[in-house]
């Protein structure tokens, strides 16, 4: 069967709950048409390059698809009738990457950075209490 | 005596080493050819999903920079401008950025 990447980008004011709802549901159409969803990845809310159906942001889902070529057509005249979807985009690729997508790399990054920040920023307030120990292990 | 020779002779030969670059001197409008940044062996792959690596190949308008400017070779920027047209499908990259 051949492969397939598939993104979709769905409604904002859904709950990210609802959206990775809704990857479910896909995932289980998938297997209804004999095919199987090897990798799903939620991207988040994510601010839109320009407006979509009037919306400014939307709910990013990622899919990788091992499946006929009738489940991708499915998959895609439901995505049409569904409200919730405001655009969907399927891609054939030769391999699937198992790996986290550099979407997903991208978000960790500045989930990590963050973070560091915020910790950086409790060491500067520590910072009388942690200088003397830094110089005794110099010496 | 000895010595005087010998600094004519060094003379000399520090005088030959100079005409080289003489003939060599930098010409106008020649700029040595860049190497294309993916020709490297763990450069990334094009991909529409890494935005952040797509952004370094469109101006600051959103318009995909010729590979004149760019320097990768013809089979790279191909790639390139199927990823980017990807990208703007999803809404990752803009059409028109003002």
């Amino acid at each position: 069967m051949p492969f397939y990447e598939h993104t979709l980008i769905a409604r904002p004011d859904l709950t990210s709950q609802q959206a990775q709802t809704l990857g479910e549901t896909i995932a289980q159409l998938i297997a209804d048409q004999g095919g199987k969803v090897t990798k799903t990845e939620y991207w988040g809310l994510r601010n839109l390059a320009y407006r979509v159906k009037k919306n400014r942001k939307g709910h990013y889902l990622h899919f990788n698809i091992d499946a006929p070529a009738a489940a991708i057509q499915e998959l895609e005249r439901t995505e049409r009738i569904n409200e919730d979807v405001l655009r969907y985009l399927t891609v054939r690729v030769d391999a699937l990457d198992d790996g986290p997508s550099p979407v997903m790399l991208a978000k960790a990054s500045r989930d990590e950075r963050s973070r560091r920040d915020r910790e950086f920023r409790g060491e500067r307030e520590a910072k009388g209490e942690r200088e003397e120990p830094r110089r005794e292990d110099r010496v | 005596m000895t010595e005087d020779l010998e600094g004519g002779e060094g003379r000399g030969e520090r005088r030959r080493p100079v005409e080289p670059p003489n003939i060599t001197i930098r010409r106008p409008f020649f700029r040595r050819r860049k190497a294309s940044p993916f020709a490297h062996p763990d450069a990334p792959k094009i991909d529409y999903k890494d935005v952040k690596l797509l952004q370094r190949f469109i101006s600051e308008r959103g318009k995909i920079v010729p590979r004149r400017i760019t320097a990768v070779t013809a089979k790279e920027q191909r790639a390139l401008a199927l990823a980017i047209k990807r990208a703007r499908e999803l809404a990752l990259l803009p059409y028109v950025a003002r």
